[in-house]
């Protein structure tokens, strides 16, 4: 079984929701990307999710896209965050990874050399945000060969005949995109989610995780209602970047002790979610 | 590419995926594939539907002031002593530049969707203007991104677009040019998908605008073929237009792409020279990827990053290219070249003081590289250059380069 298989079905047995911390790979640095991932875990993260830095991620709101600069500022490459999971995996083999990114750093490094490549590292799956199942083909069957799963987006846009194209394709989860807009923006709609997250489950046994616009322990909890796990990323991202502005020459464990907290609280929203 | 090159390919492509060979496509997030789709539809319907069809001749005609004149520069030619140069005319439309002839086919399709919003991204501000401009026309609001760097040194289209009603919104993000102004266009229009039509400048992003753009486009190249035919009773030899997403060198170039006895030549930004590093040439030097919604030639570093460009022209200032250029390129039907800045510079200021027209400095690449092509032809043969947009714009730009202070 996948590690992320593995993953859903303990939490289904443990009548659990899943908690995905998102944060970019080389921020705010590259030496401490591991050690937060560890971090992380410890706080109660069930799934990993990594952001690929990219000059352009345009579908990032103003805070991951800050954090991409400062990745990429860093030295960061698709190269670099790979090497950043086979280090990870040195002391944890049970966290799922999964990478999320844009097209072009991928096909740059070569589909085929960039599945082997990470399943090597001990990736698990792949989000590529502009890339629809219109034009996945180009990556799908490397990825199948390695046995990773590719994970696609589903919006509140989406019209229903072409969410069951998706989760045809789909594997290892959904993603539900909560809220029109870019990460970290928007209102979150727990009734339209709730509705859309049902739609979905009509079509697919596949686990549904939600993301986009979750912020805190209240709005954690109030999808989880709905969904199998929710996922975090400008909002750990922008408690570390208001930590590293409150003093002058503070250590990074202190900086990432920021995320730590907000998600530890998260957990608990999580956990305590009325489903 | 090994496809034949006949006259059929032409009229094959994009595909009903967008595509141009291995070039085009739809890499956007899956929040704006639906809008994609509406569009597609609603275009499908309205490109051969007689009175969407009339509606924007008749505005191309009394609004824009079509059709442009074919101009010969008689002058600049006899100096040169080579192959005629013929100017399509479209500094001559309304608000300067060819870029009007897309937003009224754009703004037509907005319109027709009901949308009460539009949305653009623009460089060197002729597109933002001519977005304002139909905005204002039809009553609808209207956002403007713009590279920090280009609000500068394009000051007198910020206040132009601002006196037309629009808001000119100010990008701050990587390297503060039209890249940046694009991606936070994608942002704006991800977040107000339902009542926003975004107004895409040129021949880049997701099918189907590489497609749309073209077609709007290329009431240039039927005029310019049709005025050959009426004024000197045969095709042109060579065309020539500069290159930035390349909607004014497609425009032009597409309704002859059949005519095999008519060379293309398609003029990038060579910056400050293509050995540099600094330039926007991505068909002379760059390589394949994925940008803004399509796959296209693309000025990248070897992970995949997207490489700061650098040229004097805001508006040919972008890493991509529309990717039916990309494909013209692979299958060699059109030939891409670079001019670089001080060659621009140069034919900015012989054709003010030779014919008595100031070009765009987009537009003076193009006319540099015709100058050295003419030098190489026969006084029989004809140029036809596309002169897409005016230099007003750029006089302040042309001084501070010349060292004068206005
Ligand atoms: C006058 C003029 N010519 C050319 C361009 C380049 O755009 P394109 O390559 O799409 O024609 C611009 C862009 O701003 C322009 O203003």
């Amino acid at each position: 079984m996948s590690r992320l298989s593995q993953v859903f079905a303990d939490l289904q047995a443990d009548k659990r929701r899943g908690l995905i911390p998102y944060v970019v790979a080389g921020d705010p640095s590259a030496e401490g990307t591991v050690p937060l991932m560890h971090s992380l875990v410890d706080a109660g993260a069930d799934i990993l999710e990594l952001g690929v830095p990219f000059s352009d991620p345009m579908s990032e709101g103003p805070v991951i896209q800050k954090g991409h600069e400062r990745a990429l500022a860093n030295g960061m490459s698709l190269h670099r965050v790979l090497s950043m999971v086979a280090e990870f995996r040195k002391d944890n083999d049970r966290t799922p990874i999964v990478m999320m990114g844009y097209t072009n750093p991928i096909e740059r490094f070569g589909y085929e050399a960039f599945a082997a490549a990470s399943a090597e590292a001990g990736v698990d799956g792949l989000i590529t945000v502009d890339l629809p199942p219109e034009e996945v083909d180009t990556i799908d069957g490397a990825l199948k060969d390695v046995g990773l799963d590719n994970i696609f987006l589903i919006s509140p846009t989406t019209p229903e005949p072409r969410v069951q194209r998706i989760v045809e394709r789909a594997r290892g989860f959904i993603y539900y995109v909560a809220v029109k807009g870019v990460t970290g923006s928007g209102e979150l709609d727990t009734d339209e989610v709730a509705r859309n997250v049902a739609l979905i489950r009509e079509k697919t046994s596949l686990p549904i995780a939600v993301g986009f616009g979750i912020k805190n322990a209240a709005s954690a909890s109030a999808v989880a209602a709905s969904a199998d796990a929710v996922v975090v990323g400008s909002a750990l991202i922008a408690e570390m970047e208001q930590k590293a502005r409150s003093a002058e020459g503070l250590e990074e464990i202190q900086i990432h002790s920021a995320a730590v907290k907000l998600l530890q609280s998260i957990r608990v929203g999580v956990d305590s979610s009325p489903s | 590419m090994t496809s034949e090159v006949t006259p059929e390919l032409f009229a094959s492509v994009p595909d009903q995926d967008g595509r141009f060979g291995r070039f085009g496509g739809k890499f956007v997030a899956e929040t704006l594939m639906s809008a994609l789709a509406d569009l597609e539809q609603l275009y499908a319907r309205l490109k051969d539907d007689a009175a969407f069809q009339r509606e924007f001749d008749e505005d191309l005609a009394h609004y824009v002031g079509r059709p442009s004149p074919l101009y010969e520069a008689a002058r600049l030619s006899d100096a040169i002593g080579g192959a005629r140069i013929l100017l399509k005319r479209e500094d001559l439309n309304h608000t300067g530049a060819h870029k009007v002839n897309n937003t009224i086919g754009q703004a037509l399709l907005a319109k027709h969707m009901g949308k009460k919003r539009v949305i653009a991204e623009t460089g060197a501000g002729q597109h933002g203007v001519a977005s304002a401009t139909v905005a204002a026309r039809l009553g609808l609001e209207c956002h403007v991104f713009m590279g920090e760097e280009d609000i500068r040194r394009q000051a007198l289209n910020v206040y132009r677009m601002k006196l037309l009603g629009a808001q000119v919104v100010s990008v701050t993000s990587g390297s503060r040019t039209l890249k940046d102004a694009m991606n936070e266009a994608m942002r704006d229009w991800v977040t107000n998908v339902e009542d926003t039509f975004y107004i895409i400048g040129t021949v880049a992003g997701p099918h189907p605008y590489p497609m749309l753009v073209r077609d709007f486009q290329s009431v240039i190249g039927r005029e310019a073929r049709a005025q050959s035919l009426s004024q000197y009773g045969k095709l042109p030899d060579a065309l020539v237009a500069c290159v930035g997403g390349g909607s004014n060198a497609i425009g032009l170039f597409h309704p002859f792409l059949q005519d095999e006895s008519v060379v293309m030549y398609g003029v990038e930004a060579g910056g400050k020279g293509l050995e540099t590093g600094e330039h926007a040439a991505p068909l002379s030097v760059g390589s394949p990827g994925v940008l803004h919604g399509n796959r296209t030639y693309l000025m990248q570093d070897d992970n995949g990053q997207i490489l700061e460009t650098h040229s004097v022209s805001a508006g040919l200032d972008y890493p991509g290219v529309g990717p039916e250029h990309a494909w013209l390129k692979d299958i060699g039907r059109v030939q891409y070249v670079a001019a670089n800045d001080d060659e621009a510079l140069a034919a900015f200021h012989r054709l003010t003081r030779v014919e008595g027209i100031m070009p765009a400095l987009e537009t003076a690449h193009a006319m540099a590289h015709a100058e050295k092509l003419a030098a190489s032809m026969s006084p029989e043969q004809h140029i036809v250059v596309n002169l897409s947009g005016r230099g007003d714009k750029d006089i302040l730009t042309v001084a501070d380069l010349d060292g004068i202070k206005v």
